[in-house]
């Protein structure tokens, strides 16, 4: 490996969070954008063919080194680490209908699903896997709120434009119902 | 609208009938019971029969405790005010007539599509839940402690000395001590007789116990109460110097 392949190796070892592109420029403010990549490209090809019980991923908004899905029961088993637990179904509704329309308020999300989600917001806050990204204009001037970077690295998206469009969806809103 | 009987949990309940059994908490809202209802009926959801699946949402809902209802409740009635509007007659080609269900319908595609993407996110999701990152932080509560290491002996003298504990019980005698805040009230009313100005301390006896400070304490602010007297402390934890209030005398 070359040796600023060691170096973001080294990085990415010692961050609790991922690291996006920029960042890791930071270490090597003389190297250029595509020596980077390449040392990045470089140190993945090392963990994939040399065959390692990690693998550099590119997710939650920048890289990191995560453990191999293969290994993760023999983890668990053994108490080293333990998995998050599952969202639920309702949980992930919520967090379907910020990451699309977002900034959203409480009604607009209630109004969506049906169902009262105060305590839900705060709970996915608590969380943090939302947050209050502003107030909107009008009476009572409510809370609005987007998803965070720990949103996309909970659900390993590079960017939340890796979620499908709305047109790529089987549903495809229609603004007339047929006619009868 | 108040069931006295508390209803059993979310129509878990076998339907004598035999007809459809739903399992309410699986649901995560009217919208998602809803779906399912035109799914299992195998119905056009743009050409829903308003009355049958209103009926089916509301044998499934039956079973509800009111708290939990509501958001449910709501639903049904909308179905049942949709079902009457569907009731009422309109001519052939009547000009503007709105179908009733377009509302319901534009929901149920806009849920149905949140749905599709919260798929995807549980999706999503799940692969990452399988990788730890080398920082993970384990949710776990501490292990258990390891087995005892205790000797025979340590165990005895540790049950002789809860033995000896027990046997000769500490009791401590609680006496009630009242205070007397309308002695010291008197008494610091007959000190300001003679003298305009006084000391805190001055009033207290020597040595005093705890109640003669507190019942001073309590008499000299039911008297500032009462504007007889005035107190007054240039820094905290001085004396507090206690004279008589001008102006209520004069008055």
């Amino acid at each position: 490996m070359t040796k600023l392949s060691k170096l973001l190796e080294a990085a990415l070892f010692a961050s609790a969070r991922p690291i996006p592109t920029d960042e890791l420029k930071a270490l090597v403010p003389d190297a250029s954008r595509a020596e980077l990549a390449s040392a990045l490209d470089e140190l993945r090809e090392h963990y994939d063919v040399d065959g390692h019980g990690v693998e550099l991923v590119d997710a939650g908004g920048g890289w990191q080194i995560l453990t191999r899905p293969e290994y993760t029961e023999a983890i668990e088993r053994a108490q080293l680490a333990s998995r998050p637990q599952r969202l639920s179904a309702a949980s992930l509704e919520t967090l379907a209908i910020i990451a699309y329309r977002q900034p959203i308020g409480r009604a607009e999300v209630e109004e969506i699903r049906g169902v009262s989600v105060g305590s839900m917001l705060k709970t996915l806050n608590d969380r943090g896997l939302i947050d209050v990204v502003g107030r909107a204009e009008g009476l009572g001037r409510p809370l609005l709120y987007g998803t965070t970077e720990l949103f996309l690295e909970h659900f390993a998206l590079r960017h939340l434009s890796e979620l499908p469009r709305a047109d790529e969806l089987a549903v495809a809103l229609r603004n007339e119902p047929r006619a009868s | 609208m108040i069931a006295a009987p508390l209803p059993e949990t979310a129509g878990s309940e076998v339907q004598p009938e035999g007809g459809f059994v739903v399992e309410l908490q699986s649901f995560s809202g009217p919208l998602d019971l809803l779906l399912t209802l035109v799914r299992d009926e195998q119905v056009d959801i743009y050409d829903i029969p308003v009355a049958r699946i209103a009926e089916q949402f509301l044998k499934a809902i039956k079973g509800l405790a009111i708290d939990e209802a509501a958001d449910y409740l709501e639903m049904a009635a909308r179905l049942v005010r949709i079902k009457a509007q569907m009731l009422l007659p309109r001519g052939d080609g009547e000009e503007g007539w709105e179908d009733p269900r377009a509302e319901l319908v534009r929901r149920l595609l806009e849920y149905q599509q949140m749905r599709e993407v919260a798929d995807v996110l549980e999706r999503h999701g799940e692969e990452r839940r399988n990788r730890f990152a080398r920082a993970f932080i384990p949710q776990l509560a501490p292990p258990p402690a390891g087995p005892l290491a205790l000797s025979l002996h340590e165990l005895l003298a540790a049950v002789d000395r809860v033995l000896r504990i027990t046997r000769e019980p500490t009791i401590h005698d609680v006496v009630p001590r009242a205070l007397d805040v309308d002695g010291a009230i008197e008494a610091v009313r007959r000190v300001l007789q003679l003298r305009e100005r006084l000391l805190w301390q001055e009033v207290l006896p020597p040595g005093a116990e705890p109640w003669q400070v507190l019942s001073l304490l309590l008499a000299l602010l039911e008297l500032a109460r009462r504007g007889e007297v005035r107190l007054a402390q240039e820094t905290p934890f001085d004396n507090v110097e206690i004279s008589r209030d001008e102006a209520v005398e004069t008055a």
